[in-house]
């Protein structure tokens, strides 16, 4: 009896998400680079160090549980990050002039990918990638191709440095004593609202008709359409809470922000065990998918080794990974 | 005794298939087929739906391997294992479905798997001139370096058949060929097959259509419930005759007829048309006119391609807005143009396929039985998992629903289980009209009763019932009034009491009263 409800829980996509994490944590200690894993600071770090990706991946997880994909994310991360240094530093906006206006403008481009993608049925990989592009040329636009920091050029053509913003450090800052990242508390509530619409909510279950088998959801009279535009500007608003982040721990905006974060957020769903046709996965899922790469990406470095094997090695493990979660079709 | 008349030695058959018999698990669809086919002779395969036509002509075409009995073709015995091997054995199907590549050019679909190449690159001159050649014997003129998608279908019919051909096919399947051609691409296509017919081709022909038998077949083979009815020639089996030998079943051990509950008047439709493809298309349905009461079963028969279904979904808001014609739902003037609009009218469907289009598999049964219902369900959009189960344990209760429990996956269950939670789902939305698309199709003769018995309990409780079905004796049993429709149209209605199998069939064949 223990050992079928052992073998039943390994089988569940759950257990094998938790099983991959388990082995890269004992990988971390086992190689703990002379103690440095048992650090409170390395798991700050790394947790803080996964979660602007957590937050893409948060909403990732909504768009590819309905059948779709964003690959845009990452080059939203830019455009809000530029938004948000350019209101906040150059022009002084308070915070709560700053965070919606950026809020606004990530849900705004994801609802365009929706309405392209649904709406128009173009294929979300094309319509993603074009709103990829776009969100790149507005970032670029938006910052004249310079990283907006905290040197303000004067009418002479000097700089003068200028305070960086009390929201950026307020972002950055730490709780907890020191020991916990205020992105990762961040991060956190993303992943609580994520699963609330997901888990929790009537367009949850509706996300997941639709990944389930969009034909069949639309005769049950699920609202296809809308349920599909919400999930893509859910991920752009997702999308610029991580560029508000990514600017803050910065202090500046970097229109190059974000580049193949899209990638990294793609990986931590499918590891979690989410399926990409559809349909199966889960918030709780991303959530230990997020930490399995973070994880691993850390106790690769404390040991030195180099990026080229960084590289290697993360591609090699997430193939197995997805490999040893594949299931039998029925 | 006299002597028996002196005879001419009949041609040598074709291809001949003896004591066929196919199992799809426990259910035998085929059993000690017999057919045989002679060249030059256009040999009609006839049966009602389900009869089992197809899936002998996939076994011959190479599709179904594991199957009892034996195929021969110019007397040595053969095993088709793949289409390509039946095509090598000189056997062509011409689908339903064309199995052309849209984007590539004739000469290319003509040849493909079988590309003339050198060294691996393709000489498209050489395959250009073979293709023209054997377009040519068929009396077309089409430039062969075409895609193919370009051309309408009866052209794209004609290069299937080219392709055919040009395979040295001498045994060719027609599986309903003409149901999507007008008129003059018919008689095309009939030229065609006698063309093929005096180079000495054995033209299986499957149609539903009366006329079409009358026009072209030489002889005629009836299977019934997957057995050989009987062959004959043609003249020899006139419609009434051809009719009886598809549906003369015995109706003996059948389901007990349900109680009448006729109510009032609770639907009409007056001059109602689908147009699945666009208003500038022709009409699935063409001006249907008819009524249900509550508490009735109004079945609608129709072999393939009679707009059934399509009057379904159409009604249904499938096709969202692309119906005319009036829909009244107790005297009530609706417009329906989408499903969201059709659940709130209180009009439910049952669709024919629920692994397609009637359950989400990879979610539970509570989600998959609340899943029409869940605004109602989630008030402020919030939802409540307690009262999802709790309805889906409502709905499933009566249907003896066999799971362990509402979480269990549907894609787990089986078809029967299936089809209860596809009803439990309609039924929880609380239907004043319930559409229902072969409700027992793929399912257990156990399962089959429930569901009839259902059915009772549902028009007990003043629901009007619109059913298809392709099983006549289900058909009889259930309805209390039969509306027949052949190409979109309205054919005949009968009473309970007049409906007969032979009539009804004739009507959805076409064949005028």
């Amino acid at each position: 009896m223990k050992t079928s409800s052992w073998k039943s829980a390994a089988a569940s996509p759950a257990g094998r998400a938790l099983l991959a994490l388990l082995l890269v944590i004992a990988a971390g200690l086992i190689f703990n680079a002379d103690g440095a894993f048992f650090k409170i600071g390395t798991h700050r770090d790394t947790l803080r160090q996964a979660s602007v990706y957590g937050m893409l991946a948060c909403g990732m997880t909504l768009v590819i549980v309905c059948g779709g994909i964003d690959l845009a994310v990452g080059s939203m991360v830019g455009l809000s990050a530029v938004c948000a240094a350019q209101m906040a530093i150059h022009w002084n906006w308070p915070a709560w002039q700053t965070v919606p206006a950026c809020l606004a403008a990530g849900a705004l481009c994801g609802a365009v990918s929706g309405v392209v993608t649904a709406g128009l049925r173009v294929q979300p990989f094309i319509a993603t990638l074009s709103m990829m592009v776009l969100a790149r040329g507005l970032a670029k636009y938006a910052s004249g191709g310079m990283k907006v920091s905290t040197a303000v050029r004067n009418a002479d053509g000097t700089y003068h440095y200028v305070e960086v913003p009390p929201l950026f450090r307020a972002i950055d800052h730490r709780v907890l004593g020191g020991n916990l990242s205020m992105v990762t508390v961040i991060f956190l509530v993303c992943v609580l609202l994520a699963w609330l619409a997901l888990s929790k909510h009537r367009w949850g279950r509706y996300l997941y008709a639709i990944g389930g088998n969009e034909e069949a959801a639309r005769l049950s009279g699920v609202p296809v359409i809308r349920a599909k535009i919400g999930a893509y500007a859910a991920s752009g608003l997702f999308s610029a809470v991580a560029g508000l982040c990514q600017a803050a721990q910065e202090q500046q905006g970097d229109p190059e922000a974000g580049g193949g974060y899209e990638l990294v957020a793609i990986a931590m769903v499918v590891i979690g065990g989410t399926s990409l046709m559809g349909g199966r996965g889960g918030i709780g899922l991303t959530l230990l998918g997020v930490l399995t790469i973070g994880y691993l990406d850390k106790i690769l470095s404390i040991n030195a080794v180099p990026e080229a094997g960084r590289l290697v090695l993360t591609g090699i493990i997430i193939v197995a990974a997805v490999l040893t979660q594949r299931r039998s079709r029925t | 005794m006299s002597n028996p008349p002196i005879q001419i030695d009949p041609p040598a058959p074709l291809v001949r298939l003896t004591g066929i018999t196919k199992r799809f698990g426990p259910v035998t669809v085929l059993r000690d087929v017999q057919f045989e086919g002679r060249a030059g002779e256009v040999h009609v395969l006839a049966g009602e739906n389900g009869a089992g036509k197809s899936t002998l002509i996939k076994i011959l075409a190479g599709i179904h391997t594991d199957f009892d009995g034996r195929i021969e073709i110019e007397g040595r015995e053969v095993r088709p294992r793949s289409p390509l091997d039946a095509a090598a054995l000189g056997v062509a199907v011409i689908h339903q479905e064309l199995s052309l590549i849209g984007p590539m050019s004739v000469a290319d679909n003509i040849f493909l798997g079988r590309t003339p190449a050198r060294a691996g690159f393709v000489r498209e001159r050489s395959q250009n001139e073979a293709a023209r050649h054997w377009v040519g014997q068929l009396g077309l003129e089409i430039d062969v370096r075409q895609p193919v998608e370009r051309f309408p279908v009866a052209a794209r019919q004609q290069i299937e058949i080219a392709k055919a051909l040009s395979q040295d096919a001498r045994v060719i399947v027609m599986d309903e060929p003409t149901s999507a051609l007008n008129a003059p691409e018919v008689n095309t296509l009939f030229a065609l097959i006698q063309s093929l017919r005096a180079r000495g081709c054995c033209i299986i022909y499957i149609t539903h259509k009366m006329e079409e038998i009358e026009r072209i077949a030489d002889r005629i083979t009836v299977l019934r419930d997957g057995h050989w009815i009987g062959t004959a020639p043609a003249p020899q089996l006139p419609a009434a005759k051809l009719i009886q030998w598809m549906v003369g079943r015995q109706l003996g051990e059948q389901f007990p007829r349900r109680a009448p509950h006729p109510g009032a008047e609770r639907l009409r439709l007056e001059n109602f048309s689908v147009f699945p493809s666009g208003f500038s298309s022709r009409p699935a349905v063409d001006n249907v006119t008819f009524s249900v009461r509550a508490g009735e079963v109004l079945g609608l028969a129709g072999l393939q391609g009679s707009g059934a279904s399509e009057l379904f979904l159409g009604l249904f808001g499938a096709y969202g807005a692309a119906t005319r014609g009036q829909v009244r739902l107790e005297n009530q003037e609706v417009r329906i143009a989408s499903p969201r609009q059709a659940i709130a009218a209180g009009v439910a469907l049952l669709t024919n396929d629920r692994k397609a289009t009637g359950l989400v598999l990879s979610l539970s049964i509570a989600a998959n039985a609340t899943l029409a219902d869940l605004p109602r369900l989630s008030p402020g959009g919030w939802r409540r998992p307690a009262r999802e189960r709790a309805a889906a344990e409502t709905m499933t209760a009566p249907m003896r629903l066999r799971a362990a429990s509402m979480d269990v996956e549907v894609g787990a269950l089986s078809g029967g289980n299936q089809q209860k939670v596809a009803l439990a789902k309609w039924l929880q939305t609380r239907p004043r009209v319930l559409l229902l698309d072969e409700p027992t199709r793929g399912i257990d003769v156990a399962a089959k009763r429930e569901i009839y018995q259902l059915v009772e309990q549902w028009t007990a409780a003043g629901i009007a019932l619109l059913l298809i079905t392709s099983e006549m004796p289900e058909l009889l049993t259930l309805s209390d009034r039969v509306a027949v429709l052949h190409r979109g149209r309205l054919a005949a209605e009968f009473s309970h009491a007049e409906a007969a199998p032979e009539a009804i069939l004739a009507a959805a064949m076409g064949q005028s009263a």
